[in-house]
């Protein structure tokens, strides 16, 4: 029994870290970008930026989920999707990706904003371009400040996947919940809390890591 | 020859007007202070001179190249050679924070003037050494002494070989006892025949370390000349009023 059960949930597992690295390499780009239009100066960019960051900050993942998946059908005809699981899957990494770059997208601000004009100044006037001086100067120290916001969000993201199961993308949680209508058993529910706790464990001691490694200076 | 020149140099902030049309030139090996009290736009009149702020109106002239000619900026390629012509040193440091003393003199003339990493670095010890901080190339910004991160930003700016080098205000944001550190290293740069336009409150200092002094009051150059006749002998009740509460 022990067997079948982790070899279901460790299928359900793989399903939630999908969903998790896909997130986080769409989701971390995608943030900086936004990032950038809600400090635009060209107003009218920044003002949709920003209602856009607050529709989906201000808005359940869940609702959101549901409206990306079922939305374009039900409103326009087409299912932009694809039939199948992985149609369903490709819905939850657009949701997924725009809502948690929406919040990263918060995060870069804080941290771009809170680096001092002197710093911009230095490098201008050593002859930097802005490329530059933002890759080489500013965003090294942007790093180093969001790390801590960052990692609270990304292992906010480790539980969040389980999610998806709304539109049928089945995760480690689906699986452990199918083995109390099918044998009547509840442990294995719990079990899957032990993956989350494991793995958010060992992201928590890799930003632990990453923080120290950043400690060579300070401001 | 004269390496800066600068002509009715108007700069305003909505209606206050910073600047009102200032005029003044530096010759090469000339080291200048600018005085003058808080507000009277001297850090503006640097700004404007190092590009950071955009001038209304007038003209800034380097070794003959117009940076800024009748409210025209030069065009981006020109604005780059012309930018290579001078450096600044601000009140503040701003040293890169998460960059060694070393990297933060190399990284510049590496990215920006294409020097190999070999050459740089050479050229980054060798202006060390002036500064009197060979042992601490490795160190960063967080572990040195403010007397000491503005002797690095000396040697960040002279690493890019300068025409002429603006100071801001170096030692406002120093102890009394780090700036006479700073002082020293700038007053063997004057000695050096460095062309430099320095911004202080320090009067004893730019006595003895400047060629000529330019007393700036509410946006135009009030008295300008040689520095013992200045201070000796002002010719303004403003300069007469203004060195009087500098206790000189």
């Amino acid at each position: 029994m022990f067997e079948t059960v982790l070899k279901a949930l460790l299928e359900g597992f793989g399903k939630s870290l999908e969903i998790f690295a896909l997130t986080l390499l769409g989701a971390l780009p995608l943030g900086l970008i936004i990032s950038f239009g809600s400090m635009s100066k060209f107003a009218p960019l920044k003002v949709v930026t920003r209602a856009v960051v607050w529709v989906v900050r201000g808005t359940p993942l869940m609702l959101q989920l549901i409206i990306f998946f079922y939305g374009p059908g039900l409103i326009f005809g087409t299912n932009i999707w694809g039939i199948g699981s992985q149609g369903r899957f490709i819905a939850v990494i657009v949701a997924f990706v725009l809502n948690y770059a929406c919040y990263f997208s918060e995060i870069y601000r804080g941290g771009i904003e809170g680096i001092s004009r002197g710093q911009y100044e230095a490098g201008q006037v050593l002859g930097m371009n802005k490329s530059q001086v933002f890759f080489r100067i500013v965003l090294p120290q942007v790093v180093k400040r969001i790390i801590p916001p960052m990692s609270n969000e990304i292992i906010t993201l480790v539980k969040d996947t389980s999610l998806a199961r709304i539109i049928g993308v089945y995760e480690i949680i689906y699986f452990g919940e199918k083995f109390i209508k099918s044998d009547g058993i509840i442990w294995p529910l719990f079990f899957t809390g032990v993956f989350y706790l494991l793995f958010s464990g060992v992201l928590t001691l890799l930003f632990g890591y990453i923080e120290k490694k950043l400690n060579y200076y300070h401001n | 020859m004269t390496v800066l020149e600068i002509k009715d140099l108007r700069k305003s902030f909505g209606k206050n007007e910073v600047l009102k049309g200032i005029s003044f030139k530096v010759e090469k090996g000339e080291a200048v202070a600018i005085i003058g009290s808080s507000g009277s736009g001297k850090s503006t009149l640097l700004r404007c001179a190092t590009l950071l702020e955009t001038a209304d109106d007038g003209s800034i002239c380097y070794k003959g190249k117009y940076l800024l000619k009748d409210k025209v900026y030069a065009e981006k390629d020109e604005l780059k050679e012309i930018c290579s012509s001078f450096g600044l040193v601000f009140q503040n440091f701003n040293l890169f924070p998460h960059m060694s003393v070393m990297q933060n003199i190399i990284e510049a003339p590496m990215l920006v003037k294409g020097i190999s990493r070999e050459d740089a670095e050479a050229r980054a010890r060798d202006l060390l050494s002036q500064m009197g901080l060979s042992d601490k190339e490795n160190a960063y910004p967080c572990e040195l002494s403010g007397g000491q991160q503005q002797r690095v930003a000396i040697a960040r700016a002279l690493a890019l070989d300068p025409d002429v080098l603006f100071f801001d205000e170096p030692t406002s944001a120093l102890d009394p006892e780090l700036t006479g550190e700073v002082l020293a290293v700038i007053k063997r740069l004057a000695e050096a025949d460095m062309t430099m336009v320095i911004v202080t409150h320090e009067m004893a200092f730019a006595r003895d370390v400047a060629e000529k002094v330019i007393f700036m009051d509410s946006g135009v150059i009030a008295e300008e000349g040689d520095p013992k006749e200045l201070f000796y002998h002002p010719k303004t009740d403003r300069l007469k009023a203004f060195l009087h509460n500098a206790n000189i």
